[in-house]
């Protein structure tokens, strides 16, 4: 299959002419978080080089400039995921979106309610439901894993009972894309809420929020391309509407009087402060490299990445990889684990060859425990991953073998 | 290049001392390691002056934390549990004598502190992190 990624994309990204212990960086962790290209980092430098100024304050020329800037982020955002300007509001990062929700769906619930997780959830999308559940003397309820790590959509698990739904649209660990449309259909025919965290979905495929008719979604702007404190709460305008505040104070208001607040239209509503305007106004400029790019292309792109590397690290001697066989159902992550090696160790050999990938239980203890696993690693694709990157991989993992032999 | 994993560090990550468990021990501690998930079990075993005479741990975890494991426990037999107390990181560091990246070190502590909680708590004190 032929992509239109350009060969030479990691020119764009100026961390790559570094080296790393003497050897070209290769970047492996992009789940984690991805490397910025030059346009994004110009954009913030821009921003505070030439257009410096708080928003929705000034009426000078400066601050309109940025309030503009500001507002024409959110919607690029919008643009990305076929939202209304008015659904996105930004927050400092996917696990905020989450907290915000919890906090605020929470306030509705009743003893005796259900919340369905699954147990495939990052730890930022199950300990705000755990707690939640605890205040409220709700129940959280878990959606199991089979052996692949693909969920077991058990019809049973949706109740009267059920009032929120949240759960992953790609596993972070395991790369398992779930069944999206199948759980939201189930959820609202209950009458539940859907909360998806698209933390690991969002940067890498076309997502459609009208074509999901998902009710929530949470995504970062640092997992694609963008800068580091600033994410994204997508909420449908109609529900938004009728949700409380989450945090209060300047920007989120319309009139304060000392007996009471009328609050502000959407999204600034849920937009309480001085915001992240420099990492806002760069996210768009990330939102726009991505589009350039296409979506589909960025995903055919490591859909090929991700056949190649499972085609080399199955020659691995000792190596287990995890998760669905059937790499339709997986997006570019590839979690493995090598023969009495820790994956700390594996991480630690590989990083003298120059190459980042991850050890550990990437905050997914629950899952990492339900595989009967004590930690994995996990190497995880972007744009600007090459097939010789994974090559340069598959030789470190040899030497590591060569330590451990 | 890897020096990190110098051969008596695989050696003993390899054929870990002390490995297992003491079936009535005077002290027993279980700690984890947030970053890796690591997992240890100490026994300590004491004669009648505190003096550590019988040490088994059970560890789950990388190549670092398991061979530190495995010479820390060696090293602290017929010591006494106020000597164990009064040990830092750099008694372990000199065991181990590897160059450790920052991210690394917490592995190659785990045992210690682990031990050092288990030895706190048997005497009624509170573990200073500090430490």
């Amino acid at each position: 299959m032929k992509t239109i990624i350009p060969k030479d994309i990691k020119k764009d990204f100026p961390i790559f002419t570094r080296e790393i212990h003497g050897k070209p960086l290769v970047y492996l962790d992009s789940a984690s978080t991805s490397q910025k290209p030059k346009q994004v980092i110009d954009t913030e430098k821009e921003y505070y080089e030439r257009m410096n100024a708080n928003i929705h304050r000034g009426v000078y020329k400066l601050s309109e400039e940025a309030t503009l800037a500001y507002e024409d982020a959110h919607r690029k955002v919008a643009r990305l995921i076929n939202a209304k300007f008015k659904e996105i509001i930004f927050t400092k990062n996917t696990t905020e979106s989450i907290n915000l929700l919890a906090y605020t769906l929470g306030q509705k619930l009743k003893k005796g309610d259900e919340i369905l997780i699954t147990a495939m959830e990052h730890h930022s999308n199950l300990v705000p439901w755990q707690q939640v559940a605890k205040r409220a003397g709700a129940t959280l309820k878990i959606m199991q894993v089979n052996k692949q790590g693909e969920l077991i959509v058990d019809d049973k698990l949706f109740t009267k009972k059920t009032k929120i739904v949240a759960f992953s649209h790609v596993s972070n660990v395991l790369g398992t894309i779930n069944p999206v449309q199948e759980i939201i259909q189930k959820a609202h025919a209950v009458g539940a809420l859907v909360v998806l965290d698209a933390a690991q979905s969002v940067p890498h495929m076309p997502v459609d929020v009208q074509d999901l008719d998902v009710d929530f979604m949470a995504f970062s702007s640092h997992k694609m391309l963008g800068p580091t404190g600033i994410g994204v709460l997508y909420g449908k305008q109609a529900l938004l509407e009728v949700l409380n505040p989450f945090l209060f104070g300047g920007d989120m208001i319309r009139e304060v009087k000392f007996e009471d607040t009328t609050f502000n239209d959407l999204p600034w509503k849920f937009e309480a402060g001085t915001p992240n305007i420099a990492g806002a106004i760069a996210f768009g400029a990330a939102v726009d490299y991505l589009m350039n790019m296409g979506l589909k292309n960025i995903e055919q792109h490591e859909q090929e990445l991700l056949r190649y590397a499972h085609e080399q690290l199955a020659k691995v001697k000792g190596l287990t990889l995890y998760g669905p066989k059937d790499l339709t159902k997986k997006s570019g992550i590839v979690a493995f684990n090598m023969e009495g090696i820790h994956s700390h160790d594996v991480s630690s050999i590989v990083d003298q060859e120059g190459i980042c990938i991850r050890g550990g239980h990437h905050c997914a203890m629950p899952l990492i425990k339900e595989l009967k696993l004590e930690a994995a690693c996990r190497v995880s694709f972007y744009l600007y991953n090459t097939k010789e990157d994974i090559d340069r991989l598959v030789k470190a993992l040899e030497k590591v073998r060569q330590v451990f032999l | 290049m890897n020096e990190m994993y110098m051969e008596e560090i695989l050696e003993h990550y390899k054929h870990p001392l002390n490995k297992g468990k003491i079936a009535q021990p005077d002290i027993h501690y279980h700690d984890a390691n947030p970053l890796c998930g690591d997992e240890l079990d100490i026994f300590i075993k004491l004669d009648k002056d505190k003096k550590i005479i019988d040490i088994k741990t059970e560890a789950k975890g990388c190549a670092i934390s398991q061979a530190a494991t495995s010479m820390v426990s060696e090293e602290l037999k017929g010591k006494t549990v106020e000597e164990v107390r009064k040990l830092n990181k750099e008694f372990v560091f000199n065991l181990l004598h590897i160059p450790l990246s920052i991210m690394r070190v917490k592995c190659a502590l785990l045992s210690l502190t682990t031990i050092k909680k288990g030895i706190y708590k048997y005497l009624g004190e509170q573990f200073n992190d500090s430490e």
